[in-house]
């Protein structure tokens, strides 16, 4: 285990240039992408005003200092102010509209995985036979698809055509829990508000499916593909020889081994699972990051557009760490 | 002595959009308590899919088709999955080819054996864990490894612990396939001694499958020679090895090289196994055969009893030893 804590170590301070490296494609692309004054004071400023707000937000500085300026910034947690809107500062601006993603994002993910494995394992354990094309087809299908074309579909379906479930927004009107953690659903579960608790799941279930079911395809594949190569290798063959119970064998030898790619896709999905958040949630209007990022680019408030990439930024390299992490965690054979 | 395993006209095809490959085409032999079998032949001639059938783990799309596999008595080849399962690593075990690949890469050595001796027996964790560690000690690895995982070994160490797992719960007959094929010479010999070693003390039936004739000779009591997927001459070793009567058996052992002779032409048995989807309707041999005859193309030659205990299937002897 003591080569387990060098790695993690090792690992982590990898990711510190990997952030940095981040944090100056995002600051040079968005000097490239437009100009903030002009954004903010239209185009046909006097020349004194612009002036006036390059040096308020020190536009006028050589562009290295500006960068370093802005590192500074971060490291003491500002992520500037947005340009619009009482220049509310932009990291309390992304708390707000956090927790409504990442809530969207956990059942979303747990939605992709949950379903994604299971056909994955009928497929493979039925190989050759009826679930597996099945599965196979669904696999490939869901993976083409376009979110906001399965959320407008759900939404007809289940909110228009049967009328059980809302087709937009977070919660019922004024039914919003105290906020603790800002998960609705946690929320109003710690403070045994159950009509809002039920709300909250009841408008947390189309979006979740919607984002769900585009992501789980991936999974289906992988699982069927890799479970399929682990259960024709001989420490399985062995395992059946030994008189293992079919259980055992395929959950704790196969999958086990199987769910190690499965690990790194999820991973590498995990950016796609927030590009598909914010698509999920415009369809959804559900009051998160990516309503606040589509709002705010055609806006064109650049400093919390920038944030809010640097925060996604930020979350993916937190979560490719993590993933390493387990990934040396299950795999013995992993120690760089 | 009763027989510890009969197999009578065993048949195993696997089911292919070609047709059914007749894998395991009519097999008999015996073996006795604590014997060891060679099952000698070329690679294709149905010698692994006859040792994974007598586990029944033969996969789809692969089928026992008929026959009986009688074990202390019981025909186990209508037995139930669930019968198997019990029979699995307990009472029959086998040991695999690739010591790289026939261990979970995932999981400790010890735990290996933990959970396969609580497979079959309730016992509770400490003691099974006690029982891993004299198991690794008896072939020849330092207990304290038992933490370790499998990629920290090597293939000879690794075919150890195959083998440790095999005998966990002394069962009667151990089935080993190709099991040092892929260790260099040296390793393979240490092992074929500590295989010799454990058979006498857990006195233990052993199916050593082997492409390597001179190996087997090393450890077999009797020899059955596989030819496309049926069993050409079944024999006591000794006999086999000194008064080889089938034409196979008897190209086979010409082919073997002998260092003590040198300038020495190789032999080799000219031509290739037929193919199995379509065998020949006489003797299976018959297109690479010195001594074919008009009958051979036309019928398969029966299993003929030379001796008690020796069998040959050629029409070239009569129920008696002398070639007619």
């Amino acid at each position: 285990m003591a080569s387990l804590r060098v790695y993690v170590i090792r690992r982590v301070l990898v990711a510190i240039p990997m952030i940095f490296i981040l944090l100056g494609i995002v600051f040079f692309i968005m000097r490239v992408v437009g100009d903030p004054v002009s954004a903010i004071l239209g185009g046909h400023a006097p020349q004194e005003q612009i002036e006036r707000i390059k040096e308020q937000l020190g536009l006028n500085k050589p562009i290295l200092f500006q960068f370093f300026d802005y590192l500074g910034q971060l490291l003491r947690g500002d992520l500037g102010r947005s340009l619009i809107w009482g220049q509310r500062p932009v990291i309390s601006e992304i708390w707000d509209h956090f927790p409504a993603t990442l809530e969207l994002s956990i059942c979303a993910f747990l939605v992709s995985i949950l379903v994604g494995i299971f056909t994955g394992i009928i497929a493979a354990t039925n190989f050759g036979r009826f679930f597996d094309h099945a599965f196979r087809l669904y696999g490939i299908i869901t993976y083409g698809l376009f979110i906001p074309w399965i959320g407008i579909m759900l939404q007809l379906i289940f909110g228009v055509y049967l009328g059980v479930l809302p087709i937009g927004g977070r919660i019922g009107t004024l039914m919003e829990p105290e906020t603790i953690t800002g998960l609705y659903v946690l929320d109003s579960l710690l403070t045994l508000n159950m009509e809002s608790f039920i709300s909250a799941i009841r408008h947390l279930i189309l979006p979740s499916l919607t984002l769900g079911i585009y992501l789980s395809g991936i999974y289906t594949r992988l699982t069927r593909t890799h479970l399929i190569e682990v259960l024709n290798k001989d420490f399985i063959k062995s395992a059946w020889a030994r008189g293992l119970p079919k259980r055992t064998v395929i959950f704790k030898h196969a999958l086990k081994n199987a769910f190690i790619p499965i690990l790194t896709m999820m991973g590498l999905q995990f950016a796609l699972l927030l590009v598909g958040a914010v698509l999920t949630e415009i369809t959804f209007s559900w009051p998160g990051m990516g309503t606040l990022l589509f709002e705010r680019i055609t806006y064109r408030d650049f400093t919390t557009v920038q944030g809010i990439i640097v925060f996604f930024a930020l979350i993916v390299i937190t979560v490719s760490l993590l993933v390493d992490v387990i990934y040396a965690y299950i795999d013995p054979r992993i120690r760089y | 002595m009763k027989n510890l395993l009969t197999i009578q006209d065993l048949r195993v095809y696997y089911y292919l959009r070609e047709g059914a490959v007749r894998a395991v085409d009519g097999v008999s032999f015996f073996m006795k308590r604590g014997e060891t079998v060679g099952l000698v032949g070329e690679s294709g001639s149905g010698k692994s899919t006859l040792g994974l059938s007598i586990l029944k783990l033969v996969s789809s799309p692969g089928k026992i088709v008929s026959g009986k596999i009688l074990f202390n008595g019981n025909d186990i080849a209508g037995w139930n999955e669930k019968k198997m399962r019990l029979l699995r690593g307990s009472r029959i075990s086998m040991v695999f080819q690739d010591p790289m690949t026939s261990l979970n890469p995932l999981m400790r050595i010890e735990e290996h054996l933990v959970e396969t001796i609580r497979t079959h027996q309730k016992i509770p964790k400490a003691e099974a864990k006690k029982k891993a560690s004299l198991l690794l000690n008896e072939v020849g690895i330092p207990p304290e490894r038992g933490g370790d995982y499998p990629h920290q070994f090597s293939g000879g160490m690794r075919q150890r612990i195959g083998i440790a797992l095999a005998i966990a719960l002394n069962p009667d007959l151990l089935i080993a396939d190709e099991f040092t094929s892929s260790l260099d010479v040296i390793v393979q010999f240490q092992i074929l001694n500590l295989m010799k070693k454990l058979k006498a003390s857990h006195q233990m039936g052993l199916i050593f499958i082997s492409h390597d004739i001179s190996l087997v000779s090393e450890i077999a009591d009797r020899i059955a020679l596989m030819y496309a997927g049926q069993i050409v001459e079944f024999a006591p070793a000794d006999i086999f090895f000194s008064e080889p009567l089938h034409p196979y058996s008897e190209g086979l052992l010409n082919s073997v090289p002998n260092i003590e002779l040198s300038d020495q032409k190789l032999n080799y048995i000219p031509g290739m196994p037929p193919d199995l989807v379509r065998p020949p309707d006489g003797c299976r041999f018959y297109p690479r055969c010195p001594y074919g005859e008009d009958i051979c193309r036309r019928k398969e030659p029966p299993l003929v009893q030379i001796e008690k205990e020796h069998m040959v299937k050629c029409f070239r002897y009569d129920g008696k030893k002398s070639r007619t």
